[in-house]
């Protein structure tokens, strides 16, 4: 029987979601043994070529290099699941399709003209067909391996799409927004986390990106309520899933 | 004679994308370029508009790997330009968290990243196959940095409870328990850890570079202090910007700095070169079981260095856990106000410095951020050319792997190299 292999990519991103797979302490070594880690470029200097069973891309395209190898990766591999809010939504540095690159690229660098850059960060699957996204800033450990183990077994995974706030009900944390008067954006985020802010008496800042038909409209008077100015409101959707739509709404509207 | 030129893809191993050109003429080493290949991704820039209390959350997704120092040096800068300083409680907190990064980011390097190239490994998967235990005992003691850092932190990439003023919630005594008999355990591993690594071959090689690294009275640099330098320099991190000045050059996204117009070196052999007198008692025992004299110059023993600093992380985390009583609120109040903060922390791989610039109403008008990689770019490449100039004798494969190693041994992490620097620009 052959083992199946798995690659691991990386576009714009800050290395946190490949670095799950490593944090798999108790897993890792099984793991290893069911699939042949065959292109991981920060874990192994051996890279096999494809084509590859299972890819696992990170990172969002802004760059035109970027935007001509997620084609290669894509023809390269029979199933891609994209992991992390960077390569479902963009990222934080999607906060640029909000303004002005050059005029990001000039302050930060002295000589823009050595940045090759595109005008936005977008999602893999702007790019590509995408047959499984994972959320999150960065991406669950148990949900990656609840992932991995159901394309081996030839299923879908079944991962929730509820909000934050069934994860936290479940685990019988109070409830930071009704308690505290903590602004929360739990009720509109994907489920995934297992509600950690909320169990630190911090409210939800919506690292998993929107929640499948969250009503956002329903929280802002809320948020309001909870002492939060326009300004605000527009920021805290504004972070690390700026450019998930049903967050950008908010945002845009909120008059970032 | 013809010249050579030796071009390695994708550097394996290192946090981020690298790649590296090297261009021999005439039997020397004329020039060795790390070109970082990593997309911008706009820190600073994107950071103007944001409250005060953001650039933690946000900078930590400047890096996976370390994202505790981001949020710890965005901290400090932050309360820094409130007049704001932990002490008591809060201060070893945010410490003990920092232990707990250091040992995951060490452990992670020390058995995945740098210990397959001195038993001639592609990877770690490999060594397990012949060494399972002592991978086992590697990933066990990866694995208690990263519950150390889930306890305080809620999760060990990008933990969601550190703030500005301290913590959204603080453990009670009897919560941290557990974790003192788990770390106990991991002493011995992490003694353990130190005599393996320091049984490797190690090439002979001496590096000449300035060092730097932060400076605390009577303490092993960790989550804050002022700068000091091996040239004799020692300045608080407000004047970090007069002594290193970041140029950009056309290979790489990330800008190269120098210290007073030279290239220096920060991370695990410039921390332990400038304090091993400052280590704990299980720590120095390691030392002097590992043979490693006060300072440390051979970059490819800096696998030892990390090895020792991973015993020291556990043993200060004990001292922390021992003498911790719960603050009456887990954070202090924080009130913002124009002008500008700077701070400094060691990240498992040197010093990282931020600089806020806020208004009157909170809000950060300028950001600058300068990340160890970024620091060290210019003595890596320095050791490329004096390392590549005496073993041409190799082939190109050999010349490439060996490349390779020379920068392994400074763990760059590619992902942080690629934020810049040197932005003094007013808000829009």
């Amino acid at each position: 029987m052959d083992t199946p292999t798995l690659a691991v990519w990386k576009f714009a991103s800050c290395d946190g979601c490949q670095l799950t797979l490593l944090d798999c302490e108790d897993e890792l070594l099984a793991l290893a043994g069911r699939v042949r880690i065959a292109y991981f470029t920060e874990a192994s200097s051996t890279m096999l070529p494809g084509p590859y069973d299972v890819s696992l891309v990170e990172g969002s395209i802004t760059t035109p290099e970027d935007e001509r190898r997620i084609q290669e990766v894509r023809e390269q591999s029979r199933v891609l699941v994209t992991i992390g809010a960077c390569a479902t939504s963009g990222g934080i540095q999607a906060l640029r399709n909000f303004g002005d690159v050059a005029e990001f690229a000039s302050a930060v660098y002295a000589s823009p003209q050595y940045i090759s850059t595109l005008a936005t960060s977008t999602p893999i699957s702007a790019h590509v067909p995408v047959d499984f996204e994972l959320r999150g800033c960065p991406i669950d450990r148990r949900q990656l391996l609840d992932t991995l183990c159901a394309f081996l077994a030839g299923r879908k995974p079944d991962l929730p799409d509820t909000s934050v706030c069934t994860e936290c009900k479940r685990r019988g944390l109070t409830c930071v927004m009704v308690a505290d008067g903590t602004p929360c954006l739990g009720p509109v985020t994907q489920a995934g986390c297992g509600a950690i802010c909320p169990s630190y008496r911090r409210g939800c800042f919506g690292c998993f990106g929107p929640m499948a038909k969250p009503n956002t409209q329903a929280l802002l008077p809320i948020l309001r309520t909870c002492g939060m100015a326009e300004d605000e409101i527009g920021r805290v959707f504004a972070t690390f899933n700026a450019a998930a739509p049903a967050f950008a709404v908010v945002s845009q509207e909120t008059g970032r | 004679m013809s010249g050579r030129r030796l071009v390695v893809n994708a550097i394996a191993r290192v946090e981020g994308e690298g790649r590296l050109h090297l261009v021999v003429r005439d039997g020397r080493v004329e020039r060795a370029e790390l070109n970082i290949y990593e997309p911008p991704r706009f820190f600073e820039a994107l950071l103007r508009g944001r409250a005060y209390t953001e650039p933690p959350d946000i900078t930590s997704r400047i890096c996976g790997i370390c994202p505790v120092a981001y949020q710890t040096s965005a901290c400090n800068a932050l309360e820094a330009a409130c007049g704001v300083e932990l002490s008591g409680p809060l201060a070893d907190l945010r410490r003990l968290l920092y232990c707990g990064e250091w040992i995951s980011s060490h452990a992670l390097h020390i058995h995945l990243l740098h210990a397959p190239d001195f038993l001639g490994f592609p990877d770690v998967i490999s060594l397990a196959k012949e060494h399972r235990e002592i991978v086992e005992r590697g990933l066990a003691l990866k694995k208690t940095g990263n519950a150390l850092m889930e306890l305080l932190g809620g999760r060990a990439i990008h933990p969601v409870n550190m703030r500005v003023g301290g913590f959204y919630s603080v453990p009670a005594r009897a919560d941290l328990a557990p974790m003192a008999e788990r770390l106990r355990g991991a002493l011995d591993q992490a003694r353990e850890v130190v005599r393996w690594v320091s049984g490797f071959d190690f090439p002979d090689f001496e590096l000449p570079h300035a060092f730097l690294a932060a400076s605390e009275p009577g303490r092993y640099p960790i989550d804050r202090g002022t700068v000091r330098t091996s040239t004799g320099l020692a300045f608080p991190a407000a004047e970090f910007p007069e002594h290193v000045v970041e140029t950009q050059v056309p290979h790489s996204t990330a800008l190269h700095a120098r210290l007073d117009g030279r290239h220096y070196l920060t991370g695990p052999l410039a921390r332990y070169s400038l304090n091993s007198a400052l280590l704990g008692p299980a720590a120095r025992e390691a030392v002097a079981d590992a043979g490693l004299g006060p300072q440390c110059r051979n970059p490819f023993r800096s696998i030892v260095v990390r090895a020792v600093e991973v015993v020291y992380a556990v043993e200060e985390a004990l001292r922390l856990i021992e003498r911790y009583e719960r603050p009456d609120r887990p954070c202090v109040e924080v009130t913002p106000r124009a002008g500008t903060g700077h701070g400094v922390s060691e990240a498992p791989r040197g010093l990282l410095y931020h600089r806020y610039t806020l208004d009157d109403a909170g809000l950060v008008t300028a950001a600058a951020i300068v990340p160890p990689t970024s620091q060290n770019q210019a003595a890596i490449e320095d050791d490329l050319c004096r390392m590549a100039s005496a073993r041409l004798d190799l082939d190109d494969a050999g010349l490439a792997a060996l490349c390779e190693r020379v920068i392994r041994n400074h763990d760059p992490c590619i992902s942080c190299a690629t934020h810049f620097l040197d932005l003094t620009v007013t808000r829009r």
